[in-house]
């Protein structure tokens, strides 16, 4: 049963992201990593970190994703031309997408962790609830628990200064 | 005050004066440039003299003190001293050029009037005196190069002075090249010195040489020659010489400054001052000597064909200089000096008579132009018949005393050295030939057309200024040489200057009258004490007799001269064809120059052409053009690589660090 | 299935999102790479966490989303921007830093 789940999950993802770089409409693309983003909660499930497939679903495809949505409507997107115009993009990109995988892959996969070829030690009941994490983040991860709420009032300024309607000047691109 | 600290003051005065005035040549107005100089050196010389009362208050024996300000250079077994050495010699010579150059500068002060350099003149002449008097004081070798440096400095810029005209600058330039030939064997006499006796110091060096050296031995007549070298260099000696008559592009007062009272005499000074070294090498010495006695000769019968006047009077000075190389030589020390003293007051004397004329000549230096001033230019004629009288060793004249002393000396020294006696003799016999050839030419006969117009409106000739040497237009807007001409007799400066010296020229003799007085050698001997050459004294009677046949000599040739030019004129022309092949290598001074042109100069510019164009163009430049286009190229292959296309940053990142991880997982396999 | 499984899954995934930055050329598009790489990061984190059994890789990986948001942000930002001032929405045209 578990395998099943495994693999419709695992196929879900890896139709989204080929949908994500594959897709000529960015909203096609936008919508590729929702089900992308789904199936990754999926996966999440399947290892028992149920806090962190929630957060997927409800901060990252919820909140994220509608973001992009937004802003996909409010710029549109036409497709891209055919032609190239770095000579061997073309042919180097896939090339060292495959090494990469390959690499990554062999270097997993060939490590000395042996604890990977097994499903992982049996953990207590309450492995992966919200009240264990929530003990983590505020007894030994506090520091880096605030440093990101700091980082995320930073972006929120930053998308504000960003996005203001100061007077766009004539020719001033480089502002 | 000690000797010393006088010695200080009398290097300060003249320094000041040139910063002073150098500096301020806005500010100041002409004439108190002028009187700022002139006072400097007067104040320099009555430093010297008090010096002098200062030394004579003191035991002969004692008359020799070394003071130095810091230590210059101390490291590595040298130590030098910015030093100064006070005795007899170094006094007898600051009085002579602080003396002379006081007359000198009061004589500027008038001549030089309506000059546009006034103020650089002064501040030049001032660093010059400065100069000369740093080199006679000088108490090591370091200092004394020094010294002998600056001189050459101050004299190029003073013979380039009226730096408009291409002749001048030509000659100051040659000037320079040949003055840097003798600092060079002056400055390897200088390290041969150090290297075999450790030390720069003259009080060291003096003493050890006699104890480190045996006669003749090859290092100590090395040095004495490179120290010749230098000498003959800035004493216009064969062959160096060529410098000095091409020095005259100069104005008047710096020819009667330089070229004939000072810096022509620091090699006599450099000679009597190690004489020590020279009396360790006998063959050194004599090559002095007949080096000396040659250009006597040579230069005596290029005086006699010359026709511009001031470089006839310079040709003299060669000749007489000539003598003192001779005479301190060959060991007639005193004898030497004192001819020095002498010579400086009747030769400066006769360059200011000859500026005075040229300056009512507008500036024309031709002689076959001039007659006649003799009634045109009481004051000027007069001085000018003192200069060449003493020149001419005329009879109770200083330069009768002075020169005939060193003759007299020489044939007393006996052996070979009786050839300079005879030989000398015969150039007296010459020098009082071309003195008074000058004497007759210029102040004898119907006045020319500048003489008239004085005698007449008393007005000096006023023609538009034109290079004597070429006759080429010159542009005095830039002021120079000046658009008026100052004679002696509208000028009370140059006439006190001109009658000091000429009372000098005539009565200076009278303090070494053999048998009678003999102040100077008196006051100077000290400083040879303990050299065996110093000891030979001609007697009483060999120095009388001496005189005698000088005497005779001079009043002949005088005599010669009034038949040429006075009594006969039609001699010389005769004469000239007859003698046509001897004329014409007198009349381009025995081809010297063409000589040193051919030997040394062509050859020294072929190979600068060579490093020009082949080494300078393929050599250097290929290399450095080579580095910096390889460099540029490098870049250039390196710059494309910036593309601004962020996707293809993005491939090199994936591609980086997959072949990053392509490396680890190899090596850890 | 055993851990590696997850871990080759999310390797996969890395490199999907790696080829995905290199040939699209709409900055929408790009950031969406991103994102997928990010996520493919998430996924082996939480399955190393299983793997260890404690939960800070968990914890890891909720922080990572934290920064994937604010990156979004910041980038979305500035499409809206250029948008704004008219530039072609196109990483090859936008290229005026070059040497």
């Amino acid at each position: 049963m578990e395998e099943v789940l495994f693999f419709v999950a695992a196929i879900g993802a890896l139709g989204g992201a080929i949908g994500v770089i594959a897709m000529r409409n960015p909203f096609y693309s936008v919508l590729a990593l929702i089900v992308h983003l789904f199936s990754l909660a999926a996966l999440f499930l399947l290892l028992t970190s149920a806090f962190v497939a929630a957060a997927q679903v409800v901060v990252y495809a919820g909140a994220v994703m509608v973001l992009y949505v937004f802003v996909v409507a409010y710029v549109g997107g036409g497709g891209e031309s055919a032609w190239e115009p770095i000579p061997g993009q073309r042919f180097l990109a896939p090339l060292l997408g495959i090494a990469l995988f390959i690499e990554l892959a062999v270097a997993v996969l060939s490590s000395s962790l042996l604890a990977l070829g097994t499903d992982g030690p049996d953990v207590p009941a309450g492995f992966g609830d919200p009240a264990a994490i929530g003990r983590l983040l505020l007894e030994k991860f506090l520091v880096p628990f605030e440093t990101s709420s700091l980082l995320l009032l930073l972006a929120a300024v930053g998308a504000i200064v960003l996005a203001s309607n100061r007077r766009i000047e004539e020719g001033d691109t480089s502002s | 005050m000690s000797a010393t600290a006088w010695a200080w003051l009398v290097l300060l005065f003249p320094l000041l004066g040139s910063i002073v005035i150098g500096l301020g040549f806005k500010a100041l107005p002409a004439k108190a440039a002028g009187a700022i100089g002139t006072i400097a050196i007067g104040l320099a010389f009555a430093c010297g003299v008090a010096a002098l009362i200062s030394l004579l208050g003191e035991d002969p024996e004692a008359r020799h003190h070394a003071s130095s300000l810091w230590d210059y250079a101390s490291v590595a077994g040298l130590d030098i001293k910015l030093g100064i050495f006070v005795d007899p010699l170094s006094v007898f010579m600051v009085l002579v050029v602080s003396g002379v150059s006081t007359l000198i500068h009061l004589y500027s002060y008038g001549y030089m009037q309506s000059d546009e350099g006034y103020h650089r003149f002064f501040s030049y002449l001032n660093f010059f005196v400065f100069s000369m008097l740093l080199l006679v004081l000088a108490g090591n070798f370091v200092l004394l190069t020094v010294g002998w440096a600056f001189v050459g400095f101050a004299s190029y810029a003073l013979i380039s002075f009226w730096y408009r005209r291409e002749t001048a600058t030509r000659a100051g330039m040659k000037a320079f090249v040949i003055n840097v030939v003798g600092d060079i064997g002056l400055v390897l006499a200088a390290f041969l010195i150090f290297r075999e006796l450790g030390s720069f110091d003259y009080g060291t060096v003096f003493e050890k040489a006699p104890q480190v050296f045996t006669t003749n031995e090859w290092t100590v007549t090395a040095i004495c020659l490179l120290l010749l070298v230098g000498a003959f260099a800035k004493s216009a000696q064969l062959p160096l010489h060529t410098w000095l008559p091409d020095a005259m592009e100069g104005p008047t007062p710096v020819s009667s400054l330089i070229h004939a009272a000072t810096m022509v005499t620091a090699g006599v000074y450099l000679i009597a001052r190690t004489h020590v070294l020279f009396e360790l090498a006998p063959t050194a010495a004599d090559v002095a000597a007949f080096v000396g006695l040659a250009t006597l000769l040579v230069a005596a019968t290029m005086a006699l064909v010359m026709t511009d006047l001031k470089r006839a009077i310079a040709y003299s000075t060669m000749s007489q200089i000539g003598y003192m190389i001779m005479g301190v030589s060959i060991g007639a020390y005193s004898a030497g000096m004192f001819h020095l003293m002498t010579h400086a007051f009747f030769k400066a004397l006769l360059f200011m008579a000859a500026g005075s004329i040229i300056a009512a000549m507008a500036n024309d230096q031709n002689i076959d132009r001039m007659s006649g001033f003799g009634r045109a230019m009481r004051f000027t004629s007069f001085t000018f018949v003192c200069g060449a009288l003493a020149l001419a060793a005329f009879p109770g004249s200083s330069g009768f005393f002075s020169k005939d002393e060193i003759l007299a000396y020489a044939a007393a020294r006996g052996g070979m050295y009786v050839i300079f006696t005879v030989l000398g003799y015969a150039g007296a016999l010459l020098t009082a030939v071309y003195s008074f050839r000058l004497v007759f030419r210029v102040l004898h006969g119907e006045p020319c057309d500048e003489a008239r117009e004085l005698i007449e409106t008393g007005h000096v000739a006023h023609e538009a200024p034109k290079n004597p040497a070429t006759g080429e237009p010159e542009d005095t807007d830039v002021g120079f040489p000046g658009s008026e001409h100052h004679i002696a007799e509208q000028s009370a400066p140059m006439r006190v200057a001109m009658g000091v010296l000429a009372f000098g020229a005539i009565f200076a003799g009278l303090v070494q009258i053999p048998g009678v007085d003999d102040v100077v050698t008196k006051f100077l001997d000290p400083v040879w004490a303990g050299s065996p050459l110093a000891a030979i004294e001609p007697s009483t009677l060999a120095d009388w007799e001496g005189l005698g046949i000088g005497g005779v000599i001079a009043l002949l040739g005088i005599g010669i001269a009034y038949v040429l030019y006075v009594a006969r004129p039609e001699l010389p022309g005769q004469l000239e064809a007859r003698l046509r092949p001897l004329h014409t290598l007198f009349a381009n001074k025995w081809y010297f120059d063409e000589a040193i042109g051919f030997l040394v100069v062509r050859p020294a510019l072929g190979i600068g052409r060579f490093a020009n164009r082949t080494f300078e163009r393929l050599v250097v430049d290929g290399i450095v053009t080579g580095t910096a286009e390889t460099v540029r190229g490098a870049g250039g292959v390196v710059r494309a690589v910036q593309s601004g296309f962020v996707r293809s940053y993005a491939l090199l990142l994936i591609a980086g660090f997959a072949g990053l991880a392509l490396y680890f997982l190899l090596s850890s396999s | 299935m055993s851990i590696e499984w997850y871990i080759v899954l999310s390797a996969l995934l890395f490199a999907t999102g790696a080829l995905g930055i290199l040939l699209r050329r709409s900055p929408m598009v790009i950031l969406l790479c991103l994102e997928l790489m990010l996520n493919a990061g998430n996924l082996a984190l939480v399955a190393f966490s299983r793997m260890v059994g404690n939960g800070q890789g968990q914890v890891f990986a909720v922080i990572v989303m934290v920064i994937a948001a604010c990156e979004v942000v910041v980038g979305l930002g500035l499409i809206v921007a250029i948008f704004r001032r008219r530039l072609p929405l196109n990483v090859d045209d936008l290229r005026e830093l070059r040497g």
